[in-house]
């Protein structure tokens, strides 16, 4: 938003580009639980670039992302975050747009120093050039830190009026904000994508391990954030709905999946993700029937449905929360 | 205008932005004069459809939520 305000204050036109890659946090949160259902819904990109005057184009990345995701170059942050690669590809995909639609240049709100593994002074070089945007990449905010760019010398654009930030500190970019008299933004430092998240990254290697090959569609990874996930033995998972609004999430589910759901009580539905026998699906049983309000009943009747069988019921005794083990947890 | 039969995209199931990124995908082989009815069940589109289309130059005829389903109707290039 920053740097963009700077760019079209020197007389610029400047259109937005926002990347949908599946993993983007607030995208998936809208909709799901029911606590979020009252919030305020706002997607950032679209807002910002109303407040800005300036036209957006948000572009779906899912299937190419994968590559990005599953062998990165420059390996993984703290979590399944690939940062630096991730970056590269965004500039490298903004490029291919900006060539296609006779733009200039590119800029981005990158500040030197900001983040530890994307946003360092050595990994700016690395992005221009991986990214294929080379000189044409230009960083408003720490420009003044950055060898000369391509607008810059050409004078597309004044050198003098670009900034010189660095480090972690967002006070230069806050008070920047005042100057400009932004009074809501969105908010900084991150948590703007599922892989930086360390409980959302055991669950995508927990997937990959126990399917055996690391891959994924977008449903795979929105599932991964909604539910309790229990694996009670390795060819099976249990996703068992929190509350009304996951429960909803997940019956849009239901055709894919074999799921259960108590009949005589109030209680979650559950998709089974794995291979599963007789046995598998009893234990499962079990495991919902703890999840509802039937937890402290002798006996909950649980409705199975799988995609090749007429639905049946079965009754089972509720597990005891003691004998799941917080190993089953994932 | 509004008399024109609309076009129909289904965006049920998907969560923001694909809604946004379907209707945006669509529009962009539509003529302008046109309409496009969207069918979403994303609360989040109700926002982020209209935003999409006012920063666009497109717009919003109306909009109307059923139970869970929520229509929204553009005509393209409206908003300029």
């Amino acid at each position: 938003m920053l740097a963009t305000k700077v760019i079209i204050d020197q007389g610029i036109h400047v259109e937005g580009i926002n990347f949908f890659t599946g993993f983007c946090v607030e995208g998936h949160t809208h909709a799901i639980r029911n606590k979020d259902r009252k919030r305020e819904k706002r997607n950032n990109s679209l807002w910002v670039a109303e407040q800005l005057g300036i036209k957006l184009h948000i572009i779906d990345v899912i299937e190419e992302y994968k590559d990005v995701l599953l062998n990165p170059k420059h390996g993984y942050g703290a979590n399944m975050n690939p940062c630096l690669d991730c970056k590269g590809f965004m500039v490298g995909k903004a490029r291919e747009w900006m060539e296609e639609n006779g733009f200039d240049f590119i800029i981005t709100g990158e500040v030197i120093g900001q983040r530890p593994m994307s946003q360092r002074k050595q990994t700016m070089p690395i992005i221009a050039e991986e990214s294929g945007a080379h000189d044409r990449l230009l960083r408003p905010l720490c420009a003044q830190n950055l060898p000369l760019t391509l607008p810059e010398r050409e004078g597309w654009v004044d050198r003098e009026a670009m900034l010189d930030f660095s480090g972690r500190s967002r006070k230069p970019q806050m008070a920047l904000a005042e100057k400009f008299n932004f009074d809501d933004y969105a908010q900084p430092a991150g948590g703007c994508c599922f892989l930086t998240d360390a409980a959302y990254s055991i669950k995508l290697k927990d997937m990959w391990t126990h399917r055996g090959t690391r891959d994924y569609e977008l449903d795979d990874i929105m599932m991964l954030k909604v539910g309790r996930h229990l694996r009670p033995r390795p060819n099976f998972k249990i996703i068992i709905g929190r509350e009304d609004g996951e429960n909803r999430f997940l019956e849009g589910y239901r055709k894919l999946f074999t799921h259960l759901r108590a009949t005589d009580h109030n209680g979650p539905l559950a998709l089974l993700d794995g291979s599963f026998d007789d046995d598998d699906i009893q234990l499962a049983a079990r495991i919902v029937a703890r999840y509802g309000q039937g937890r402290d009943a002798k006996k909950v009747d649980i409705e199975i449905k799988q995609q090749d069988r007429e639905a049946y019921q079965i009754s089972v005794q509720p597990m005891p929360n003691e004998e799941i083990p917080k190993t089953w947890m994932i | 205008m509004d008399d024109l039969i609309p076009q129909q995209l289904d965006a049920r199931r998907l969560l923001c932005p694909m809604p946004v990124i379907r209707t945006q995908n669509r529009i962009k082989d539509m003529r302008t004069g046109e309409i496009l009815e969207v069918t979403c069940t994303d609360p989040g589109a109700l926002s982020d459809i209209p935003t999409w289309c006012r920063i666009n130059g497109h717009r919003v005829i109306d909009t109307e939520t059923v139970d869970d389903e929520i229509k929204i109707r553009i005509e393209v290039d409206g908003g300029q």
